[in-house]
Parts: structure tokens; C-alpha cells; sequence
């Protein structure tokens, strides 16, 4: 692909999103605090912004957070969909740095990428969001934080293990540059 | 769970046959206007508006029904946990105390605090049926078509048809999927512990998403067979012209939002204080 933005940003958006809107329901709960549970659709979102790079990670946050919310929840609270939005563009930063569709995603890329989704997750979950929610709809500061900080904490449990796992296995299925070997 | 998707349905009312766009806007101006005031009095009229166009778009309920009893579930959830955490928020807003009941140490029931829950209630009751009439109503297609027709790009647009229309087969593919892991014998259900569940759901997670992977090649390139993005613009098959309801919808949507924030903000603050005359 030469150019940046190519037919396969524009599908990866749109089928990403698609894959982020099914998964909205598919989560794990834990505990009491409203709205907040394992969600998988949060390693996906992870996963999509590690590969196609941060306007598809961030595209995919916005539109799927906010279509996923009105077509199952029937609202949208709109200070949870920006910071899924940062949080694809902030992981999608260093799509080239993991290499993950050249076979490369080892040990280091590893370390790179869940430094990033910890960094990203922090800064959008419990810095974002919250900050948002007081902003616009003025709730008390210490449940709104709670919820963040809860939220941050099982984004991160889960796309450390469930994210890691889907880049390794894909990184993979792809072949590894420079892996043909001339024959004798 | 797929029953429980709200999906774009066929039908003839002047609502349906406005342009997604407009539509969008007007939902998008109404939410933001639901967000930013509390004033009870602009969200009562607002109530009462939602409810008449929900009405107006001939909505079913067994449409929107499950989806609606959820919401209920969350709002209450919602609230119970705005007062557990901060049971005098409301005291704090409004500036006075008139305790109804006392309960144990710093939770108490009082007035202003029933009615800052009130109004977030409100918030969300104003908001939802929009939401619920906008995705019913509003056909993918035309909305893709119509978004490229206020000069968004049509890659944007595009990206949106796609998502929209690969829903209900991303949807299939996974209830494919987890019929035929549980029929290999894979509990998914509540009886297993949070770890199990989080392995047995990536036994989901890892086709769908690499079946997933495959669509994208297998849909860019078909989309790269026919040329897509050669030229700076396309034509649409669903396209529509904005009507006059659609410039009379866009423009009371802009109007209402003035006056709503007029009046909100007219004393300096968001909130509209009965408690302090």
C-alpha cells in the first residue's frame, strides 16, 4: 500500500467497528459498579489500532462506542466515547514501531504495546472520562473516578492478556519479512 | 442476544422519509442540549417533545421494548450508585438541606438530593427516545449516501455504510461460532470462574476476529476491482436531496437549542434552583 490512507483503512474502520459494535454485549462482569465490566471488545479495539495505525483505532472507538450505545443501551453517554477514541489513537501511534503484520511482534514489541495500552488506558479512563462526566453531566467526583479507575484497571487486565494474545497469534499467520532463505 | 439489537426497520412516515442527515443533526444538537442543561424546566419540555416524536415515527414497542426495560435497569443502577457515593451532591448544587430521612452515618435522604437524581433521570429519559427513533428509522444506505452530501468525505461515509451493513453478519458469524464451541463442550455460562470465562471467550474471540481479518481482504479488494477512490467524488444509488421537512427539521433542532440554552443559562448557572426563591 502506498498511499497513507488506502481502500483498507476504509474497510478496517468499517468492519472493525461492526466487529466492536457485536462485541459490546459480550463482556464479563465484576462487581457492582454500573457499567463496568471485562469487556472484550476492548481488546479488539487494541487489537485494530496496533495493526491499521491511529485514525482507524480512533475512528473505530468513536463510531463504535457511540452506535454499540444506541443500538443496545439506546443512549449514548458521550464522555465514555471519546476517550475509547484516544484511546485507539494514543495505541495506534506506534502501529509501525510493533510490527505485528511482518511477523515481528516478539518480546520487545510486546513490552512496547502493553506500555502503551496501559499509558493510553490511564490516560483515557481515568483522566478523560471522568473529567467529561463531571464536565457534562455534573455527577460527584469520587463515583466518577471509581468507575474510571475500575474501568482502567479491567481494560487493561484484559487487553494485556486477550490483546497480547490475538496480535502474537496473528503476528503469526503473517509471513516474516526477510524469512525466505535462497537454496542451495 | 440478537433479538435484542435495534436494527432499521421499514415503514412510511414523514420521519422516515427525512434525510439521515438531518435526522442526525437534529439528534445530535438534542443530545447535546440534553447534556449540557439541568434545568428541569427545559428538560420537562424536552420530555415532552421526545415522547410526541416517538409517537409521531410509529414506533413499535416490541421494537424497542427489551431495549428499553434494559435502559430502565441501568438508570436505576445509576442512580442508586450516584447516591451511595455522594449522597449530599444535591446539597452541594442547590445550596440547601431539607432532610427527609435519615439513615445511617452520612447517608441520609434529602430533598435536593431526589431532585438532582430527578433531573439526571430526566436527562436520560429526554435523550433516549431520539436515539431509539434515529437508529429505526434511518436507513444505512441513504445515511452514507446523504453524509457524503454535506461535502464529508466519502470515505467517511463509506466506513460508516460498512459498519452499519456487516453488523448483522459479524453478528451471524458469532453466534455461528459459540454454537459450535459449546457444542465441542465449552461452558459459557455464569458457572465457571472469571478466568475460565475469559479463556473460553477467546475460543470466540480468536475466529471471529481472524474471520473478520479475512473480510477485510476479501471486501477491500473487491472494492479495489472497481475503482474505489480513484475519482474525488462518486454518485449514490440512495442519495436524497434535502427537502423543505428536512430544512424545517435542521432548523427547529438550532432554534430549540438556543432558546434551551438561552433560558438555561440566564441565571448564570446550568442548574434551575426551586429551592432558594
Amino acid at each position: 500500500m502506498n498511499k497513507k490512507f488506502g481502500i483498507k483503512h476504509v474497510v478496517a474502520i468499517g468492519i472493525g467497528t461492526a466487529l466492536f459494535i457485536v462485541l459490546t454485549n459480550v463482556q464479563i462482569p465484576v462487581g457492582f459498579i454500573p457499567n463496568t465490566a471485562m469487556q472484550t471488545r476492548a481488546a479488539v479495539l487494541a487489537f485494530f489500532s496496533a495493526i491499521f495505525g491511529p485514525v482507524v483505532g480512533g475512528a473505530i472507538g468513536l463510531i463504535g462506542h457511540a452506535l454499540g450505545d444506541a443500538v443496545f443501551y439506546g443512549s449514548v453517554w458521550w464522555s465514555w466515547v471519546f476517550p475509547d477514541a484516544v484511546f485507539g489513537i494514543i495505541v495506534g501511534l506506534f502501529a509501525s514501531k510493533y510490527h505485528v503484520k511482518e511477523g515481528g511482534f516478539g518480546g520487545k514489541q510486546i513490552a512496547l504495546f502493553n506500555a502503551a495500552q496501559v499509558v493510553a488506558n490511564l490516560l483515557a479512563w481515568v483522566l478523560v472520562a471522568p473529567v467529561l462526566d463531571i464536565v457534562i453531566y455534573a455527577e460527584p467526583a469520587n463515583k466518577v473516578f471509581t468507575q474510571g479507575v475500575t474501568a482502567a484497571v479491567l481494560n487493561i487486565v484484559i487487553i494485556g492478556v486477550l490483546g497480547t494474545l490475538l496480535l502474537i497469534a496473528y503476528s503469526k499467520v503473517g509471513a516474516k519479512s526477510g524469512s525466505l532463505s535462497k537454496e542451495d | 442476544m440478537a433479538g435484542r439489537l435495534l436494527t432499521y426497520s421499514e415503514k412510511d412516515t414523514w420521519i422516515h422519509r427525512l434525510s439521515g442527515v438531518s435526522k442526525m443533526i437534529f439528534f445530535l444538537l438534542w443530545s447535546l442540549t440534553g447534556m449540557l442543561t439541568y434545568d428541569t424546566r427545559v428538560l420537562l419540555v424536552m420530555l415532552v417533545c421526545s415522547a410526541v416524536i416517538f409517537k409521531v415515527s410509529h414506533t413499535e414497542w416490541k421494537q424497542v421494548g427489551t431495549v428499553f426495560k434494559f435502559i430502565l435497569l441501568f438508570l436505576c443502577l445509576n442512580l442508586f450508585a450516584v447516591w451511595l457515593f455522594s449522597p449530599n451532591q444535591g446539597t452541594l448544587i442547590y445550596g440547601t438541606k431539607t432532610e427527609l430521612l435519615h439513615l445511617f452515618g452520612n447517608h441520609n435522604i434529602t430533598a435536593e438530593q431526589l431532585f438532582y437524581e430527578f433531573n439526571i433521570m430526566l436527562k436520560y429519559c429526554t435523550v433516549t427516545p431520539v436515539v431509539l427513533m434515529f437508529i429505526v428509522t434511518t436507513n444505512p444506505s441513504e445515511f452514507a449516501a446523504s453524509l457524503n452530501r454535506l461535502g464529508i468525505s466519502y470515505n467517511a461515509g463509506y466506513a460508516i455504510a460498512i459498519a452499519l451493513r456487516y453488523v448483522p453478519d459479524v453478528q451471524a458469524d458469532f453466534t455461528k461460532i459459540k454454537h459450535a464451541q459449546e457444542a465441542r463442550g465449552i461452558e459459557m455460562s455464569g458457572k465457571v470462574s472469571l478466568w475460565e470465562r475469559l479463556r473460553k471467550m477467546s475460543a470466540i474471540i480468536f475466529p471471529l476476529l481472524f474471520s473478520s481479518m479475512d473480510r477485510i481482504d476479501v471486501v477491500s479488494n473487491a472494492m479495489e476491482l472497481r475503482g474505489f477512490g480513484k475519482k474525488k467524488k462518486r454518485t449514490w444509488y440512495m442519495g436524497k436531496r434535502l427537502a423543505r421537512n428536512d430544512y424545517l427539521t435542521i432548523g427547529f433542532a438550532v432554534i430549540f437549542m438556543a432558546a434551551a440554552l438561552g433560558i438555561t443559562f440566564a441565571d448564570g448557572s446550568r442548574f434551575w434552583n426551586p429551592f432558594t426563591g
